[in-house]
């Protein structure tokens, strides 16, 4: 699993609407774990996506994956996953499918939501939550803000960690 | 008046919930510690309580949030606040309207 400061695994991982998606080089990129079913992942959903949008003039990358078992959890299926990017809700955002769930054992993922922001070397600046408050749409992820805004100046993230709160990733049995 | 307050350990929202819960009960004039409070720890459990995510919040068998079709199982449950936004744990304010109308619903115990 990645610390701080190391280099991220990387993957190869479909969106859904089959094309492949992978860790491109960027200035500085956000891999979020993320699902349909969890009223965490769903009460962030909206400044984590405005996020990307803020920043992808930047160049910034965001990579929403869905790691969840979807034979236990059928809310985070494929056709859901497909229904949610056709309804917009992740605007330019490639939501991808973690079938194997390979990547997010990899991260080390634990909720839905969990963010890593990583750096043009792919080096992990940054791990956590969005914010202090999923109930609280006024601190407009902070902390990812804050940490990319960092990663983009060279300087380290302050916070660096914190701890992700959401749904605990739904492992297959 | 009996109010349930079924949780699942695996979601991080039955603290908060059951002390809003508790707050609510309070401010209605209601004793606090009058709530039934019960972990649901198993599938089995869960299709056995009709459990469709934690918490789940019964006043006097009423979900205070009637569940619909959700299918039950362990997993954090979905609330709509009446702003509109999504949250992991119910509205106060449907919560106090909740024992608001089992308070005076001929029957009922306050």
């Amino acid at each position: 699993m990645p610390s701080i400061g190391e280099p991220v695994p990387g993957f190869e991982l479909p969106d859904t609407r089959g094309e492949m998606h992978r860790l491109d080089p960027a200035p500085a990129t956000v891999v979020v774990f993320t699902c349909n079913h969890c009223p965490y992942a769903l009460a962030w959903h909206e400044r984590i996506i405005a996020v990307a949008g803020d920043y992808g003039q930047k160049g910034v990358r965001m990579l929403a994956i869905n790691p969840n078992d979807a034979e236990r959890y059928p809310g985070d299926s494929p056709d859901a996953m497909r229904a949610r990017v056709e309804d917009g809700d992740f605007a330019d955002v490639p939501y991808l499918r973690d079938e194997s769930q390979e990547v997010a054992r990899a991260y080390d993922a634990r909720t839905t939501p969990d963010v890593f922001v990583l750096d043009a070397e792919g080096i992990l600046r940054y791990r956590g939550a969005p914010d202090g408050d999923h109930d609280d749409p006024a601190r407009n992820a902070a902390w990812l803000r804050a940490a990319i805004d960092a990663v983009l100046e060279g300087r380290a993230p302050d916070p660096q960690e914190t701890r992700p709160v959401g749904c605990s990733i739904k492992w297959r049995p | 008046m009996r109010v349930e307050f079924l949780f699942w350990a695996g979601c991080p929202s039955h603290p908060r919930a059951l002390a809003d819960l508790r707050e609510t009960l309070a401010q209605t004039g209601l004793d606090p510690d009058c709530v039934i409070v019960r972990e649901v720890d198993d599938e089995s459990g869960a299709e056995a309580e009709e459990f469709v995510g934690s918490p789940t919040i019964r006043i006097d068998g009423i979900d205070i949030q009637p569940p619909g079709e959700q299918p039950t199982g362990l997993t954090c449950r979905i609330y709509r606040r009446r702003d509109g936004r999504i949250s992991p744990t119910p509205d106060p304010a449907d919560v106090r309207d909740a024992l608001r109308a089992a308070s005076s619903t001929p029957g009922g115990r306050s």
